[in-house]
């Protein structure tokens, strides 16, 4: 059996082709970094973060109608901490608090059920997006809005899905050569959903879990299959991802959503990368088809460039100068989750 | 993606249960799991969606606890 020590050594001492290996989690590129992980391997084995922070990827038109839903009259919004300060093109949530918008961050989706039933006048507005992570918890949200027979509480939804994302990777960014797929997203898709993409594209993808000998094991397991001309889906990760993901998640999935096209920020449009809600539910959508596809970046932002892993955040003009956590201009150095706001906090 | 802590479910009542996360008591949706009392599970927005040997329940403990200092004092506000 092969040990931390020879894997460290073989993966400092490579010496063979660029490889390119993106890792599309955001802790996952939070371990890199706190492990220090790029000091450990050779300069020939490059890694590079990919689109796996939901917050990054939601269109600014989806803010818009976030803030405009906030600053209606009776109606609330909802949402977890990291849309607060995105920039849509009317200004974040925070500034629409400022202008007298009403925004409440809760910690789950469960708890709007609680604001809906004590405040029967108001229209709640969840703001509701994820990854395949967050769905089933949308999903047991809407089991809940219809047993306690609720009409004020509603979902905007931008909720996207990985797999489609990660094809648009391997057919658009042909320098890829291998993906760490994602920890948390693979509990409840579990590890098989990469099986079509590892076959059509021979491109090997590794679940990892986060501690650094995981993410140094899955880089090492990506070198073997690479220099045996192999491309296969790895389970590294087994005592948390099962290869059929998480069953009740995924039913919870399938009775309320189904698949659609949507809009991705800074990429644009990828069929069937997102889940809206079945039509048999849109009493509950609070208005999540506006989405126009077409969207600006803010002038010199690079964030398109850094999620598709075409350069890593340092390469970005605007990047630690007028980009930073405390004033982001991309969406990518807003939330915990982001590449930039990751490599931002961790450049020492 | 999908920041996702785990804790020790120690006390269950039908669809929810108390978890000491990091010896804090949280109320956690146990609909998508069937875990036992004792078991560890991990916990995305309120839910819990996995069942977790305890090994792994520390190792993603260890990373949690490293990312909290960039969380700017407010863990388990984004999702």
């Amino acid at each position: 059996m092969v040990t931390l020590e020879q894997i460290v050594k073989e993966l400092k001492e490579y010496d063979g082709e660029e490889i390119k290996i993106m890792e599309v989690c955001g802790t996952h590129t939070s371990s890199i970094f706190k492990n220090g992980i790029r000091s450990l391997i050779s300069p020939k084995i490059k890694l590079i973060s990919g689109p796996g922070c939901p917050v990054c990827v939601t269109p600014s038109v989806y803010v818009d109608k976030l803030v405009e839903l906030s600053l209606k009259p009776s109606h609330c919004v909802l949402t977890f901490g990291d849309m607060m300060k995105v920039k849509g093109n009317q200004g974040s949530l925070t500034e629409a608090v400022a202008k007298g918008g009403r925004v409440r961050v809760l910690y789950s989706p469960l708890d709007s059920l609680t604001a809906a039933q004590e405040d029967p006048d108001t229209q709640y507005v969840f703001a509701a997006v994820g990854f395949e992570t967050t769905t089933p918890i949308y999903g047991l949200l809407l089991d809940e809005i219809l047993k306690k027979n609720l009409s004020n509480l509603k979902l905007l939804t931008s909720l996207k899905t990985i797999t489609p994302a990660l094809e648009y990777i391997c057919e658009n960014e042909k320098g890829i050569d291998a993906f760490i797929a994602p920890g948390h997203v693979s509990v409840i898709i579990g590890s098989q959903s990469y099986e079509a993409l590892a076959e059509k594209y021979g491109k090997p993808f590794v679940v990892a879990g986060f501690g650094g000998e995981h993410i140094l094991a899955a880089i090492y397991e990506i070198l073997l299959q690479l220099r045996d001309g192999r491309h296969q889906v790895k389970n590294m990760y087994v005592s948390a991802v099962s290869q059929e993901g998480n069953p009740q998640a995924l039913s919870v999935i399938n009775q309320y959503f189904e698949t659609k096209e949507d809009f991705w920020r800074g990429i644009g449009v990828i069929p069937q990368s997102s889940l809206g809600l079945k039509s048999a539910y849109q009493q509950f959508d609070a208005g999540s088809s506006f989405i126009e596809y077409r969207e600006e970046l803010p002038k010199g932002c690079r964030c398109t460039d850094v999620i598709l892993g075409r350069i890593t955040p340092v390469e970005c003009p605007l990047f630690g100068g007028s980009c930073t956590p405390l004033n982001a201009v991309g969406p990518c150095m807003v939330s915990t989750e982001g590449v930039c706001g990751i490599w931002y906090k961790n450049r020492g | 993606m999908c920041v996702a802590v785990p804790g020790k479910v120690i006390e269950i009542n039908g669809p929810k249960a108390k978890v000491d996360v990091m010896n804090n008591t949280c109320d956690v949706d146990i609909r998508l799991v069937q875990p036992k009392l004792g078991d560890y599970v991990l916990i995305h927005a309120g839910c819990a969606i996995d069942v977790l040997s305890k090994d792994a329940a520390e190792e993603i403990l260890w990373m949690f606890n490293e990312l909290e200092e960039e969380m700017n004092g407010h863990p388990g506000a984004d999702r």
